[in-house]
């Protein structure tokens, strides 16, 4: 397990299963949960397209992830209530289907973008997600009393003559990016399960907002590495896997 | 003392003009309270002066650099966050000295778990006590006993003891006759 086989996706797993909760937790906390799920269909969207237009998948996903992070807030007050992220879902997932249903290439692309792929990465993608996720967490961190802030006391920036879009913009922009590059190597639903399911667990059981990302942090890393065994074990798609074995976590914590 | 807010014939709304001209004034270091019936525009009054609701008409002035505190009658959304209340003041600047016992003693729970009451003076003192010049206060005493309400009028005190300027609208007359130096009572006008 621990030649440079396994080593490489490893590492890159376990970086994501780190960045994954941590992100997750904020989007709860800004009950924009379905972004997850949106900006995941939207990266495996722009790698297929990227595919058959003859570019970079990564590089296609990644900056269709970050085009959409950054354009929603155009389009914000027509489509509040979290519609934004439902169109952006549902569009990017039946340019997905309609992509690899016509395209050879693009069909095994998309099946290792859904069904997530996570041994296929390799030095390169270890490299992006080690970097992205270090960006990610240093934002994180810069922009946590902010985005707390505005939600606790939507006013507070107004009030004080503060700019409230640049940290909403860098946060949907952050997003983006964590799930770009986390949909390359989880997958999907992989992608989407780590930053949804340890928050959730975390949120009902923490004594205060440091607890609960302790708290997801833990179970993001417990599911992975148990997801990743197992996978490797049973020699299945590790994106299902992780699912699992978040699901049934969850079932058993809640 | 130097001169905070000064409105000046000040019509404020939403939509539409919502308030008769006000005529108000308020000084660091003064509480001044603002009240009148239900629905004659005092929290937009409120609003116009945090920059929230529209000014139609009338003057607004109030020294540049001023550091603005307001509390608006919109409970903090913390139901299903793990929030405590140590770090909701921590959040806003404010410290715990001063809190009543019945809330310093509650500080590491989470604020979905504490009382509707107690989330709401703590919801407030994080706001009350957090860097400003001049505080506006929208019905602070919603959701609190007579023994928060008796805190609250001491605090302020203090507060405006230390040169804050205060601004309280609300519907509690015995609260505003114990906290507030001045009272200006808003009259129904005919547009709303």
């Amino acid at each position: 397990m621990w030649n440079e086989l396994f080593l490489l996706p490893f590492l890159t797993g376990l970086a994501l299963a780190i960045v994954l909760p941590l992100l997750g937790a904020y989007l709860r906390l800004r009950d924009e949960w379905l972004a997850a799920l949106s900006y995941a269909h939207i990266a495996a969207a722009g790698a297929l397209l990227a595919l058959v237009s003859s570019l970079p998948p990564a590089a296609g996903g990644i900056g269709t992830a970050l085009a959409a992070g950054a354009g929603k807030r155009f389009f914000a007050a027509r489509l509040s209530g979290g519609a934004s992220y439902a169109l952006l879902l549902l569009g990017s997932w039946s340019v997905a289907v309609l992509l690899a249903a016509n395209h050879p290439l693009a069909e095994r692309l998309g099946h290792a973008l859904f069904d997530g792929q996570l041994y296929f990465a390799d030095g390169a993608t270890l490299a992006l997600v080690a970097i992205g996720g270090a960006i990610s967490l240093l934002a994180l961190r810069a922009l946590s009393r902010s985005l707390l802030l505005a939600h606790l006391y939507p006013d507070f920036f107004r009030i004080r003559g503060l700019r409230a879009w640049p940290i909403q913009l860098g946060f949907d922009v952050l997003a983006a990016l964590c799930l770009a590059l986390a949909t390359m190597s989880l997958g999907v639903m992989g992608a989407f399960a780590l930053v949804f399911i340890p928050p959730w667990l975390a949120f009902r059981r923490a004594a205060s907002w440091r607890g609960g990302l302790w708290r997801a942090l833990v179970i993001g890393l417990a599911a992975y590495l148990g997801a990743f065994g197992v996978a490797l074990w049973l020699d299945q798609p590790f994106g299902p896997i992780l699912a699992l074995l978040l699901v049934g976590i969850g079932l058993i914590i809640a | 003392m130097s001169v905070l807010l000064h409105l000046e014939g000040l019509v404020a709304g939403w939509q539409q003009p919502a308030t008769r001209p006000v005529e108000l004034s308020l000084a660091a270091g003064e509480i001044v309270g603002l009240t009148g019936p239900n629905g004659v525009g005092k929290s937009t009054v409120l609003a116009a002066i945090a920059g929230r609701a529209r000014v139609f008409s009338g003057r607004l002035t109030r020294p540049a650099g001023l550091r603005l505190a307001l509390q608006t009658q919109d409970v903090p959304p913390v139901v299903g966050v793990p929030l405590s209340g140590r770090e909701l003041l921590a959040l806003t600047g404010a410290s715990p000295i001063g809190l009543p016992p019945w809330l310093a003693d509650r500080l590491d729970q989470r604020l979905d778990r504490l009382s509707g009451g107690q989330r709401h003076y703590l919801a407030l003192w994080a706001v009350l006590d957090t860097p400003a010049d001049l505080v506006l206060l929208d019905e602070p005493t919603n959701n609190l006993d007579r023994a928060g309400v008796a805190h609250l009028a001491r605090h302020l005190r203090d507060l405006a003891a230390g040169g804050r300027g205060i601004l309280v609208v609300s519907h509690d007359a015995g609260f505003v006759a114990a906290a507030c130096d001045r009272v200006v009572t808003l009259e129904p006008c005919d547009v709303e």
